[in-house]
């Protein structure tokens, strides 16, 4: 197992903000591995993924340090792509989608644009977008919600990063796009052999695909380790609440008098 | 004793170039203070039938009957008149409000319009309701836009049983909130009805969702009505491919070695 990079004493504030919105005092990532961020609103969660990803505005005040075990740090774009929650405002909506997937590879695969845009259209055809050819003429409003998503995890895989940060892909979804979505997620982190951190408030979800969760509340880490663990001996009170609160179909109903 | 019963109910519109069939033919039942679950992936028409149901769009065929109404024919004084009878809870709760509007006057609008009280007397109302969906009547004079997304959706829970409804449409209602608020709103709405005998029409593309409050499920796609029947059948022995899908797609807590 190597380290890919260790934070220590990690602090972000937002502007005009008097508490900090993520207050870590350690957190290890390993290469390789799939990790999960869970929490709810205003856990830090995205501000957790943004500040790995580099992407945190230049007015949030970032304190403490990400310790990356390469020499330089990632770059977004190049060794780490980031897929956003809204597929409809991470997206150009005036280029193609071709131009929009083929941008990485040609930034930082030196290819020229007609290699790139082969290489646009295999990625188009590996996140089961159908008829990838007319796929690249067309735009992103020309696409529903969940292809719409498909596209931007496309273009953040188009320079062949080693690590995708995927921040709440599927919470604007509904539930059978997101199962195709983490099925397709999943397939491609394993193909391509990359770090993955998938942010989410659902736990079920993270289960299904995560080797690690880190559970977060209020900014700060409430509990940290293997899935399976986790879940099955959860060492705070408030991941017990997490996963008591989570809804599956086996649940019991609500309704009085309901024989379950 | 049946509540609302929409019939053959048809809905086209032209999405750019192509027609699309919004409602095809739907037809369903609700009994009075019962919940029927509505489930359906995006675009299957789930919330084209919220909004006719609402008279917020008009159907291109079909009928509804409401309590003693033809729903669809009324109109004018009579339609605002009877609009107490149907409300609804929407899943963005921010947008479903005036921006600039305090609590207070959000529940006060729907009591002046709808209920006799005189101002004092609405005042002594508003403070019930904000108890009774579990907020404080000093939350009356906030901003709605300065309270949490939980008690934003308490709010709209309140305005909508101000009028005392016999119908409430809820759209994606607690699809937006954290689990564990989620959890609480879902028991208020199952105490609220046995309170008030108030029926639901659920709609959600979470099953689990849907499993909790509902007596029965109908799942829709492409603008039909697929499936409907007792909750738990629906969920234990779906019959058709788009229950089928919905049903697998719930994520599960999966413990992997």
């Amino acid at each position: 197992m190597t380290l890919l990079c260790r934070m220590l004493n990690l602090r972000v504030t937002y502007h005009r903000q008097a508490s900090a919105a993520l207050d870590l005092s350690a957190l290890d990532i390993t290469a390789g591995e799939r990790l999960a961020v869970i929490g709810e609103s205003g856990s830090g969660k995205t501000t957790l993924a943004r500040a790995l990803a580099g992407l945190l505005p230049e007015t949030a005040r970032c304190e403490g340090e990400i310790r990356w075990t390469s020499e330089m740090p990632p770059q977004p774009g190049r060794d780490l792509g980031f897929v956003f929650q809204d597929p409809s405002s991470s997206l150009n909506p005036v280029l193609t989608v071709g131009e929009q997937v083929a941008e990485g590879a040609r930034q930082h695969l030196n290819l020229s644009w007609s290699q790139a845009f082969r290489h646009a259209r295999d990625l188009v055809a590996s996140v089961g977008i159908p008829d990838p050819d007319s796929a690249l003429n067309a735009y992103p409003h020309q696409f529903s919600g969940g292809q719409r998503q498909r596209i931007a995890i496309a273009a953040a895989l188009s320079a062949r990063p080693s690590i995708l940060v995927a921040d709440e892909i599927t919470s604007a979804l509904d539930m059978v796009v997101q199962a195709q979505l983490v099925a397709l997620l999943d397939e491609l982190v394993r193909q391509a052999a990359m770090t993955l951190i998938f942010v989410t408030h659902d736990i079920a979800l993270a289960s299904g695909l995560a080797d690690r969760l880190v559970i977060l509340k209020d900014g700060r880490l409430v509990e940290c380790g293997a899935t399976a663990q986790v879940l099955e001996r959860p060492q705070s009170d408030y991941t017990r609440a997490l996963i008591a609160s989570h809804r599956t179909l086996s649940s019991r109903s609500l309704l009085p008098g309901s024989a379950e | 004793m049946t509540l609302l019963a929409v019939s053959s109910l048809t809905k086209r519109y032209v999405s750019g170039t192509r027609p699309v069939t919004a409602l095809d033919d739907v037809s369903l039942t609700l009994d009075r203070g019962q919940t029927l679950g509505l489930a359906g992936v995006s675009g299957s028409g789930k919330s084209t039938l919220a909004r006719i149901l609402l008279r917020l769009m008009p159907a291109d065929g079909g009928m509804v009957r409401f309590e003693a109404d033809d729903w669809l024919s009324l109109s004018g004084r009579d339609l605002r008149r009877r609009r107490a009878r149907m409300q609804m809870v929407f899943q963005d709760v921010l947008g479903a409000f005036n921006p600039r509007a305090t609590v207070g006057s959000v529940l006060d609008d729907p009591l002046r319009i709808h209920s006799p009280l005189k101002e004092r007397d609405r005042r002594t109302e508003i403070a019930a309701l904000l108890d009774r969906v579990g907020l404080q009547a000093a939350l009356a004079t906030r901003s709605i836009r300065d309270v949490s997304g939980g008690q934003r959706q308490r709010v709209a829970i309140a305005r909508a049983i101000a009028t005392r409804p016999s119908l409430i449409v809820l759209d994606e209602a607690v699809s937006a909130l954290d689990v564990s608020v989620r959890e609480t709103i879902l028991r208020l709405l199952v105490e609220l009805q046995q309170e008030r005998g108030i029926a639901y029409l659920f709609i959600s593309h979470d099953l689990a969702v849907l499993r909790a409050v509902s007596h029965r499920i109908a799942v829709m796609d492409a603008g039909r009505i697929v499936e409907c029947g007792p909750a738990g059948d629906v969920i234990e022995r779906p019959r058709s491919d788009a229950a089928r899908s919905l049903v697998a797609a719930v994520p599960r807590l999966v413990i992997r070695g």
